[in-house]
């Protein structure tokens, strides 16, 4: 059952596979863990833009990447108004954002999924282009390129990413928003138009992430509530709003559910992120790179 | 105080009065298949708000008490052949316990952590029994009913009884809580839990009573239904659609009173029985995310809210 090959192979799957994981999570983990916003729509965000994607594909032709590139504008309007409403309903008048943020955003997250299925039904899409279902081979192992286009595409959107946030005027003022938002009112900057466009930019992110996910594999509407536990999972371990622990926890996420699905079968996978969660959540709800609050 | 008390306990027997009724009268069965449904609800729906709606801890996992539920009782009929008491019964007990786990975890998180280790706790039971081969696996298991018991006609117009019995039960536990000390206790929780804590509510014990209370009778509510199904599988009996229908209608209905759930439960219960059967499920659903969003932006006090406001006066008259 057990052998050095075949751990060999679940580690370096399991990393490239965790890089995707950590692309898919960095708009969560501005939204959530920089803004505090209870964004449990996300992943619906992220399977509504797979499916814009393979729209795109399968009507013009054009490449899944290049596609992704494509809307992220579209996403980025779509993150601005989505924002502006949270705002304007729940935290400016700053009644039980709590309970209420929640079950607003899991309607959505149900909207997008119904949409969805009434416009594509329930089957599964995935797209076409020349990476997609080929393999590199390095010995025994098989490595497929679909794999390996997410995964340089993914480092290069954390890396695009955190040094945004740390290097541009812009960034640091998200960052800022996030520390204190009152310092930045009485510095007489406007704390909600940043986070406004804070989360347009998280959601714009998930263009590309949807375009990934629809290469790795193909998609089908539902698929968002497994990646409710793989994102939550991800930004939570990652400790809030840290992008280099995104990418750790990702490689973590990604390295646990390949060697378990090596050991015991694909019938266990859906129980590792989320199990992973819970512990995380009860062990140390401040992250791997958490600051203490 | 004691006049209202009256009043209730005629009215709840006036309803348990015409459920048995209708199920001596009434010969057509989809009646019966559509009511037991909303019954269901009304249950899961009241008994959420006892944790959701006092203690304003947002519990994700109604789905994970209601398929442990449905379980319960798979396995009872399987390895024992036991009554529908006995299954009901066994499921309460597994439900507090399971409730009593839940407490434990909200010392540890609070606002949306505690939401989503929710979801992460029906996931993982989910896939728990989906690895189960004697309850049937992935591919889910058969069940056969037993014979009719008199005096009810049917099978089903027996299980509808049953969970009108269950819906008065939910009813008056989630009205004696609001009215006694524990309900207090519970909204000072909501409202500050540290200040709560430091003015000497036990907030501990209280979270945990409610935990309890709200997981025992969302297991009793799922037990029926591997009988009324005659069939058991993980993904639809841990769906999520029931956690958001769950919350969806507490929200709608209003959680400031006993009664909000029950009329979010049987607005939104009629509806869709109305929708799946004229449309299709799906757009179903699509209504259920769309009222919530609706609900949740326009009149976040729910229907209670709305009435309350209309007959002019603010929230903390009691019934």
């Amino acid at each position: 059952l057990f052998s050095f090959d075949l751990l060999q192979d679940a580690l370096v799957i399991g990393v490239l596979l965790g890089c995707f994981y950590a692309a898919v999570s960095l708009g969560l983990s501005v939204a959530f863990g920089l803004l505090d916003v209870p964004h449990v729509a996300h992943p619906a965000f992220l399977v509504l833009a797979s499916y814009a994607v393979y729209f795109l594909n399968e009507h013009f032709g054009i490449d899944p990447l290049l596609a992704g590139l494509l809307i992220t504008p579209l996403f980025f309007m779509f993150g601005l108004i989505a924002y502006r409403l949270y705002y304007e309903t729940f935290e400016k008048r700053g009644t039980d954002a709590g309970v209420r943020g929640i079950a607003f955003f899991f309607g959505i997250a149900f909207i997008i999924e119904v949409l969805i299925i009434l416009q594509f039904g329930v089957d599964q899409r995935s797209v076409t282009a020349d990476y997609v279902g080929k393999a590199w081979r390095i010995g025994d192992m098989r490595i497929p390129f679909r794999l390996l286009v997410a995964f340089a595409v993914a480092a290069a959107l954390t890396i695009l990413l955190t040094l945004y946030l740390s290097r541009t005027f812009m960034g640091r003022a998200i960052r800022a928003v996030a520390q204190d938002q009152e310092a930045l009112r009485l510095m007489g900057a406007n704390p909600i138009r940043i986070k406004q466009w804070a989360f347009g930019l998280a959601t714009a992110v998930l263009g590309i992430a949807g375009a990934l996910l629809i290469i790795v594999a193909p998609v089908e509407p539902t698929l968002d509530r497994t990646y409710i536990g793989r994102t939550f999972c991800v930004v939570v371990m990652a400790g809030l709003g840290s992008m280099t622990g995104t990418l750790v926890a990702g490689i973590i996420l990604g390295v646990a559910e390949t060697i378990v699905l090596t050991l015991f079968g694909a019938s266990w996978a859906p129980a590792i992120s989320f199990g992973m969660l819970l512990c995380v959540l009860a062990v140390r709800p401040q992250g791997l790179f958490g600051r203490l609050s | 105080m004691k006049r209202n008390g009256i009043f209730f306990w005629i009215g709840a027997v006036l309803f348990l009065a015409a459920a048995l009724l209708m199920t001596q009268v009434v010969t057509n069965q989809y009646p019966f298949f559509a009511g037991y449904v909303i019954l269901q609800f009304m249950v899961l729906s009241v008994a959420w708000s006892i944790l959701g709606g006092y203690a304003g801890y947002v519990n994700f996992g109604t789905s994970a008490f209601f398929g442990i539920g449905v379980y319960t009782a798979v396995f009872l009929v399987k390895a024992f052949g036991a009554p529908l008491p006995v299954q009901i019964v066994v499921a309460a007990a597994i439900g507090a316990l399971m409730g009593f786990a839940l407490g434990l975890l909200t010392l540890r998180m609070q606002g949306i952590f505690f939401s989503i280790a929710t979801i992460a706790l029906t996931i993982v039971i989910e896939t728990t029994i989906t690895n189960w081969r004697y309850v049937g696996g992935a591919a889910g298991i058969q069940i056969q009913r037993p014979a009719v018991t008199e005096p009810f006609p049917s099978y089903v117009q027996m299980l509808f009884f049953v969970q009108a019995l269950l819906v008065v039960l939910a009813i008056a536990i989630s009205r004696y809580i609001q009215n006694s000390w524990i309900g207090r206790g519970l909204q000072s929780l909501r409202d500050d839990e540290l200040a709560a804590e430091c003015t000497g509510v036990p907030t501990l014990r209280l979270k945990l009573v409610a935990c309890v209370i709200s997981g025992a009778l969302m297991c009793a509510a799922g037990a029926p239904a591997a009988m009324y199904l005659q069939y058991a599988d993980p993904s639809s009996a841990f769906n999520l659609n029931y956690s958001v229908s769950v919350l969806a209608m507490s929200l709608i209905g209003g959680t400031a009173h006993w009664a909000g759930p029950v009329i979010g439960a049987i607005l939104l219960g009629t509806t869709q029985q109305l929708l799946t059967v004229t449309i299709s499920s799906e757009v179903n659903v699509l209504i259920l995310g769309v009222m919530l969003v609706l609900f949740v932006v326009g009149a976040p006090e729910g229907i209670i809210g709305l009435v309350r406001k209309l007959r002019g006066h603010g929230g903390g008259r009691r019934a």
